[in-house]
């Protein structure tokens, strides 16, 4: 099932039959079994399962973190099974930026250098990953927090600037796991809100949640049960969805596109 | 019942037409719920029964409270409350929504059917609830996502939607946990196995609470 939505930009992530077993014999795990899956330009894929199913397994994999011990995984363009740890290593700081629940910036730096400090590792002189950096605070709505130090930030402004971070200058696909669980639901929505502007702008995103209030900000959720893709919700809808062919009853204050959906009752 | 107190809170406002009062009553809820107005007139004129509502006499019209009502005027009379009615609009702000019996529910209905009938596939059903529940769940967040941020009734109204298809969401998880878990009991009680169960037995790496087998796979 390859998704074709409307809009999509090229796949940046793709993994085929992608199985993760930890032991073997009797007592083999099967973290994942045969999962196939794809985030392309422009696309927020969430995940959603039970605690066990997966799911962290899924974004390690995706990350090249952990390798899977059947089938490939291709990021921006390459097979990382095709590459040494050097090398696997060099494309993940290149390419992927992480998001976590606990935001993990580092305390005694400040958002901007929070932000250029991987930039920097990768060999940028310093000046021009200050400028990326202030490019990146400034797509999350948060440039005028670049010298403040992380404990003297909100927690959605410092998962603002973790976002930032993880989509700093050439990076285009961001893994987020519960980038939301720390926050309340009004502030979660918020950083959901920046995350799904970000990836609309021109990167991918794999999102792992139990909330579905969260997932729903994603383009399609696919649900992992014991390692395995169960079911999905599709891709966005076409021209057909909800969204498209905003209509008005002659009133002019509906906002339902196609008529509100009147339940008997 | 929410058509009557929704159209009292808007009298309370200043008076209004029929048509006046489906038209507020739709632009602030997002048309969410839409009114006919045969609906809005029934209810008005209960309203007036009651004798919380009145038709304001045709000499009191045109008192420059409303410039901008439209043409087609004379085709409805105008209705403001009385003191009672008044009085009934303050005291709905103050009162809770009343959580009486449950409405029937689907939903509610068809799983309680479904874990005592036989040969139903119960984790294939919730997922494919949950599947279809976040389906809307999106549709209604992506509305979220094109909502002005101004526009607070409409949002609130999509967050209600929201929270209530998310709750639906968490019901099914622990539906299905519930039931796996009842399933893993009966296993350790009943002496044999299931058939057919058992030749790739599968270890869980997370509590019990999944797993009640690969039935259902096939949703789609």
């Amino acid at each position: 099932m390859t998704p074709s939505g409307p809009g999509l930009g090229p796949v940046l992530l793709s993994l085929v039959q992608v199985s993760r077993t930890h032991g073997d014999g009797d007592l083999a795990v099967h973290a994942l079994q045969g999962v196939d899956l794809d985030v392309r330009v422009g696309e927020l894929v969430a995940v959603m399962g039970p605690s066990g199913s997966g799911k962290s397994t899924l974004l390690n994999v995706a990350g090249g973190l952990d390798t899977p011990t059947e089938g490939t995984v291709t990021l921006a363009g390459a097979e990382l099974s095709a590459l040494d740890l050097k090398g696997r290593a060099r494309l993940r700081r290149r390419s992927v930026g992480y998001v976590f629940q606990d935001f993990n910036l580092v305390p005694a730096l400040t958002a901007a250098e929070n932000v250029s400090l991987p930039r920097e590792l990768d060999g940028v002189r310093q000046r021009e990953a200050r400028v990326e950096a202030l490019a990146a605070l400034s797509e999350v709505g948060v440039a005028d927090l670049a010298d403040r130090f992380p404990d003297e930030m909100s927690g959605g402004q410092q998962q603002r600037v973790a976002i930032a971070r993880a989509l700093a200058g050439p990076r285009r696909l961001v893994l987020a796991d519960e980038p939301t669980g720390a926050l309340d639901s009004v502030t979660g929505e918020e950083v959901m809100r920046v995350l799904r502007s970000r990836v609309d702008a021109g990167a991918g995103g794999l999102l792992v949640t139990h909330e579905a209030r969260f997932a729903a900000w994603a383009d399609r959720t696919v649900f992992l049960r014991d390692g395995v893709v169960v079911d999905s919700t599709g891709d966005r809808g076409g021209p057909g969805s909800l969204l498209v062919g905003a209509g008005s009853d002659g009133l002019g204050s509906s906002h339902w596109p196609s008529g509100p959906t009147d339940q008997d009752g | 019942m929410s058509v009557r107190h929704g159209l009292l809170a808007l009298l309370a406002e200043g008076p209004m037409h029929g048509y006046q009062l489906r038209q507020e009553f739709e632009r602030r809820t997002g048309g969410t719920w839409p009114l006919n107005i045969g609906q809005v007139y029934t209810t008005v004129h209960r309203l007036v029964r009651d004798g919380l509502a009145e038709p304001v006499p045709q000499g009191e019209i045109g008192s420059a409270e409303e410039p901008g009502a439209p043409d087609g005027e004379g085709s409805g009379e105008r209705f403001r409350l009385t003191e009672a009615g008044r009085a009934e609009a303050t005291a709905w702000w103050a009162r809770p929504v009343e959580r009486g019996a449950p409405a029937r529910d689907e939903l509610a209905i068809k799983l309680a059917l479904a874990v005592t009938a036989p040969g139903v596939d119960v984790p294939a059903v919730v997922q494919a609830q949950r599947t279809e529940t976040l389906r809307a769940l999106q549709d209604y967040t992506r509305l979220k996502a094109r909502a002005a941020a101004e526009d607070l009734a409409w949002l609130l109204v999509l967050d209600n939607l929201v929270f209530v298809a998310e709750a639906e969401v968490r019901w099914l998880d622990h539906v299905e946990a519930r039931v796996a878990r009842a399933a893993a009991t009966n296993a350790a009680r009943g002496p044999r196995p299931a058939p057919g169960q058992g030749s790739t037995t599968q270890v869980s790496p997370g509590p019990p609470a999944v797993g009640v087998g690969p039935v259902g796979r096939d949703l789609r």
